[in-house]
């Protein structure tokens, strides 16, 4: 009738994080594997390996290409991409390339790599894309209950924060995540990194992956605040292109949304390829008219 | 077989016997009234007299939780301790990871959550308090909330609990309170339903003002002091004036 530990109280928030949802009982998981208790989150959840130390176990056998821990692991992650947000005067911009590639090889040209949460929320994809979509489908099942239970829709620090402190609890696990979490809410609009180390930063503009670089470099040159729409939305459709032009593991398609405060709207999917030769028309253009 | 014993344990007839019992131990304790105003919250309490060794400021009957909001129990002082513990912690925890105040709605949800718990779990027992929290809301609009040994939480006007005069106290804020009170007229209603129960005096009750901004102010024994006899001298005016009017 009692159980071995009674544990009242102690509980964080409530969201619905699944461990206010369950009880503490002993859950049989994977053969008696010795599964550490952690403050927050509950890694035991899982089906971790079945091994004494499984964040030891998943950085030994799988690699980030991108990381610094590539030693010839059985299974490479890849943080290919380009994704890219800033905040401006008329709302925010998120734009991202569509690619996912597997060393040389690309898999898919058609990925989406911006996650709905809810009609409010947009969060981006970068990194395992596992990890990613489901950490976000998770937070957004999070940020339903918050809003079922308080009656009133999340904030966008709220939300981003909940998914840091999951990142937090599961680190040195060998999640690979890097996503930027955006929405207008009561505050306006806001824009936040969150990492699969913990970090979570709140900025104007991001963008993250190994097009990164090139993306910052457009955006670094051309953003202001008080951009048009239609600026904006040029900007990050260049700053996509010119990062899909010189990264190899960017490309395929640029998908763009626009976050304004009755929430988002998917403004278009162009192949990169069209950019490119629109834009070398353009470039002809300038030169014959100058 | 006693349906008493064991808390998880109905009776035929659908009581919680040691939920009930848990309310006997509120009315036990000493009174605590709240009043919502206009633009106010006024917190009453009733202070049992102390022993003269006794420091006053070890007693507190009227805690901060958060920062917007007030609270003020009545029942066992030990089980407020710890319920009140478990909830600044919630208020905290809560403000780390939403990065925003709760409200006080989210509060005392959270609180009469706690106390439900521990009607359904063998082993424990149910805390011996009621509480009343107040607070603004997020439209900056005063709230009133209780929460009971069961585990209910409601929003109230005026509400009065613990004492065994709780509901002869009831009637009056009912008869008595209307919208849109000022602050003034606030702790007046608050200091004559206490005087109802209370021997007269500043030092058997602790008036407590919660203003938009989380500003709580306790009002000294001089204030309450003036407030009390002038009430006295209105209720002798008012006898004087009934006897005079009978001789006639």
């Amino acid at each position: 009738m009692f159980g071995p530990t009674l544990v009242i109280g102690n509980d964080i928030l409530d969201i619905g994080t699944s461990k206010f949802d369950n009880e503490r009982d002993q859950r049989a998981i994977g053969g008696g594997a010795m599964i550490p208790r952690f403050a927050f989150g509950e890694p035991g959840q899982f089906d971790v390996p079945n091994v004494a130390d499984p964040a030891h176990f998943c950085r030994n056998n799988f690699a980030s290409a991108c990381g610094n821990s590539d030693a010839n692991q059985t299974v490479k992650f890849a943080k290919g991409t380009t994704t890219l947000a800033f905040k401006f005067d008329g709302g925010i911009i998120v734009s991202v390339d569509s690619r996912s590639t597997m060393g040389a090889y690309i898999a898919s040209g058609t990925v989406k790599k911006v996650i709905e949460i809810n009609p409010f929320l947009l969060g981006t994809m970068a990194g395992g894309a596992a990890d990613c979509s489901f950490w976000e489908r998770n937070l957004g099942m999070q940020c339903r209950l918050y809003e079922l239970r308080n009656k009133k829709r999340i904030t966008v620090a709220a939300a981003s924060r909940l998914l840091a402190n999951t990142m937090s609890s599961y680190r040195g696990y060998g999640l690979s995540m890097g996503t930027m979490i955006t929405g207008w809410d009561e505050t306006g609009p806001q824009l936040y990194y969150v990492d699969d180390d913990g970090t979570r930063l709140h900025g104007r503009y991001f963008s993250v992956g190994s097009g990164s670089t090139y993306a910052y470099g457009v955006l670094d040159t051309y953003y202001r605040k008080d951009l048009t729409v239609d600026e904006a939305i040029d900007l990050g459709k260049r700053a996509i292109y010119h990062a899909c032009h010189r990264d190899a593991m960017s490309g395929s398609i640029n998908n763009l949304y626009h976050v304004t405060k009755d929430g988002w709207v998917k403004i278009h999917a162009i192949d990169v390829n069209d950019m490119h030769y629109e834009y070398l028309e353009d470039k002809k253009n300038a030169m014959a008219s100058s | 077989m006693s349906y008493d014993r064991a808390i998880t344990v109905f009776s035929p007839d659908g009581h919680l016997f040691q939920v009930e019992y848990a309310m006997e131990a509120v009315r036990r304790g000493s009174t605590a009234v709240g009043v919502r105003g206009k633009d106010c919250v006024v917190l009453a309490v009733e202070r049992r007299a102390l022993a003269k060794l006794q420091d006053p400021r070890t007693i507190r009957k009227i805690v901060s939780v958060d920062e917007r909001c007030v609270l003020a129990f009545a029942g066992l002082t030990a089980d407020a301790r710890v319920l009140i513990n478990k909830t600044r912690t919630e208020a905290q925890s809560y403000r780390l990871t939403c990065e925003d105040a709760p409200s006080v709605e989210y509060l005392a949800r959270y609180i009469a959550g706690t106390q439900q718990r521990y009607t359904q779990r063998g082993g424990v027992r149910p805390f011996g308090i009621a509480t009343l929290l107040a607070g603004f809301s997020e439209e900056m609009k005063p709230v009133l909330y209780q929460t009971d040994p069961a585990g209910t939480h409601s929003e109230w006007k005026a509400q009065v609990i613990g004492g065994r005069n709780a509901k002869s106290l009831r009637e009056f804020l009912e008869k008595n309170w209307e919208e849109g009170l000022t602050e003034e007229r606030a702790v007046r209603m608050g200091v004559q339903a206490l005087l109802e129960v209370v021997d007269s005096g500043a030092k058997n009750m602790e008036i407590c003002v919660v203003r938009p901004g989380g500003g709580k102010s306790i009002l000294e024994e001089k204030e309450v002091d003036a407030i009390v006899q002038e009430i006295e001298a209105e209720a002798e005016e008012g006898k004087t004036k009934a006897t005079t009017s009978a001789d006639e």
